[in-house]
């Protein structure tokens, strides 16, 4: 590392690990119940290991967002963070938030709309503790050296995501109004600005690891944003055909949601010719396979899976179903998590200063993980394909149809025990590596 | 070849189009005389019964306009499919109901916060949903 004050990150990216084994474990608990045994219903109900499995993905997503920031802010604008202290207020208090959260949803307080779960009284913690965060990295940016093009897009990518979360805060009678504001939240997030921040982590990670010159990267890095805006905004409409609002919204939203695979293939051919176009000469073999695998993740995920189901004449089948959930795990993953994975494995070493740069158990994680998910993703596939058939199709009622399916949720265990051996692997080389060490400055290549 | 100043130009070109585009058939798909889901028939008992369903969470099992946990029924029609006294003896019900052996929490709700929930969910069923109640339907059903 080349700033004393990057180490924060560090701590960031150790709350992502512990909060993502709790999320597995609440993921086991919801695949088991699916699979017929549901043996902890009364302490934990499918609805609220829902809501703990979705929400930690949230938490621990943004912690590592937000560690990736404290990391990379710092390096691209020559300036040290300008309150450390500040920095760790910051992520005791997501902590601290995140866990009152989580520990509520077993004692029914909660808001009880999908995704946005946090009771309103949080809200306005998580608000203070974001605008604490946005503060902290548009001041150092500002003050900075330089503000290059990779800084500032992640910058807007977070600053955006801040924004957009008070739109999921407006009360509203009518439950139509309520889901088409929470779109506003959960799909400009997802499909819109959190790909501000995947592209700029991207984009910092290809400077560094392929040598490629940053004007040609940071280019390509607007034209990828720009298609992500062009197609995603008005993609939203995807969302709402079928909440009981205007027609007009399944010609607008399948036509613009069915570009938006082409933001996350421009972001796999970039990454891929940056890659070819590099020296290859960064001995971090291990980034380079997250940050390579989570451009063409994404597309698969998010891309192609997404656009399986986005056209109306589809969608009216697929909506509400298992289908929603195979695409949403192998968009996740590939987008949002494997670049998290990827700016960990780069910092890592340049924080601690222990060079595990190509070891066998960091190769081990990344194929265990992804050949899981992948295995994962068939398996909902496929019970999500045959409830359609079954439900929507032969009109077979839903709990007879959901009898007929476990058996898929029996190979997602499976493949759900593959996924979890390798993110085990990868929190172990994450404690080999230990605690982040002034010694490690100005080591960095 | 394209410089970068035209990219960052079709950036915030296309995300300014774009995003005014959106707000404006936002304003036009929520203005009163597009309105699909009967908003004058938002009653009390409508609102409080929404209040209840958001309070217990029972998104994280049951779908409703095809949104939630994929675990439990899809509920937009729940009423014309299995009537009202079903569905409220379901929500008063002491001890978890469990068709097919899949457990649903016992609200245990009073006989007034149970026809709270009935009022929101029959002004559900009312929404036109573009074609989207005909397959979740009684309706769809009847003319397998």
């Amino acid at each position: 590392m080349k700033y004393k004050s990057q180490k924060v990150a560090y701590w960031f990216f150790a709350l992502c690990m512990l909060l993502l084994v709790l999320q597995l474990t609440y993921g086991f608990i919801m695949a088991f119940a699916h699979a017929g045994m549901d043996g902890l219903h009364n302490w934990i109900p499918f609805n609220t290991a829902k809501a703990v499995h979705t929400n930690l993905l949230v938490v621990w997503l943004l912690s590592g967002f937000m560690g990736a920031a404290y990391y990379i802010i710092p390096e691209e604008s020559q300036n040290e963070l300008v309150s450390v202290k500040l920095a760790y207020v910051q992520l005791i208090s997501l902590a601290v938030v995140g866990v009152v959260a989580i520990v509520g949803y077993h004692f029914n307080y909660w808001e009880g709309r999908k995704f946005l779960e946090i009771p309103r009284p949080l809200d306005y913690l998580v608000v203070v503790n974001v605008l604490l965060f946005m503060g902290l990295i548009l001041l150092t940016l500002f003050k900075g050296k330089r503000k290059t093009t990779t800084a500032l897009v992640l910058s807007m990518g977070l600053l955006f995501a801040a924004l957009l979360y008070l739109p999921g805060m407006i009360d509203f009678d009518s439950q139509v109004l309520d889901s088409f504001f929470r779109w506003w939240v959960v799909h400009l997030w997802v499909e819109g600005v959190w790909e501000l921040i995947m592209g700029g982590i991207l984009s910092f990670l290809l400077i560094k690891l392929t040598g490629v010159d940053r004007e040609v990267i940071e280019k390509w890095l607007y034209v990828i944003v720009g298609l992500t805006f062009l197609s995603g905004i008005l993609g939203t409409g995807h969302h709402y055909y079928y909440i009981g609002v205007n027609k007009i919204w399944l010609i607008v939203g399948g036509i613009f949601s069915a570009l938006e695979p082409l933001a996350f293939l421009a972001m796999a051919l970039f990454a891929v010719n940056m890659y070819r176009k590099g020296e290859k000469k960064h001995p971090n073999k291990i980034a380079l396979y997250w940050t390579i695998g989570s451009s063409i993740v994404s597309f698969i995920g998010a891309g192609l899976l997404g656009f399986a189901h986005t056209l109306p004449q589809t969608n009216i089948y697929t909506h509400g179903t298992l289908v929603t959930a195979m695409h949403g795990h192998l968009a996740f993953w590939g987008a949002y998590a494997m670049i998290v994975f990827a700016i960990i494995s780069y910092a890592l070493p340049n924080l601690t200063g222990r060079k595990f740069y190509d070891s066998a158990r960091g190769r081990l994680a990344f194929w265990l993980a992804n050949i899981g998910m992948i295995g994962m993703t068939v398996a909902f596939g496929v019970a999500g394909v045959a409830q359609v058939y079954m439900e929507r199709k032969m009109k077979i009622n839903f709990m007879e149809v959901q009898t007929e399916i476990e058996v898929h949720f029996w190979v997602l265990i499976i493949m759900a025990t593959l996924f979890s051996t390798g993110i085990t692997l990868f929190i172990v080389e994450f404690m080999k590596h230990g605690r982040p060490s002034d010694e490690a400055l100005e080591i960095e290549a | 070849m394209l410089s970068k100043k035209q990219a960052r130009f079709f950036f915030l070109g296309g995300t300014a189009v774009t995003f005014l585009i959106f707000i404006g058939l936002t304003v036009f798909s929520l203005s009163k005389a597009q309105d699909q889901s009967h908003e004058e028939n938002l009653t009390e008992a409508v609102v409080k019964g929404k209040h209840i369903w958001e309070k217990n969470n029972c998104m994280g099992c049951h779908t409703i306009l095809g949104e939630g946990g994929y675990y439990a029924p899809e509920l937009t029609k729940v009423i014309e499919r299995r009537g009202e006294g079903y569905v409220k003896a379901v929500l008063m019900s002491p001890v978890p109901w469990a068709p097919h052996g899949r457990k649903m929490v016992a609200y245990k709700m009073s006989n007034e916060e149970a026809e709270d929930v009935i009022a929101f969910l029959n002004w559900i069923s009312k929404i036109d949903l573009n074609g989207f109640d005909k397959i979740v339907s009684p309706l769809a059903k009847e003319s397998k």
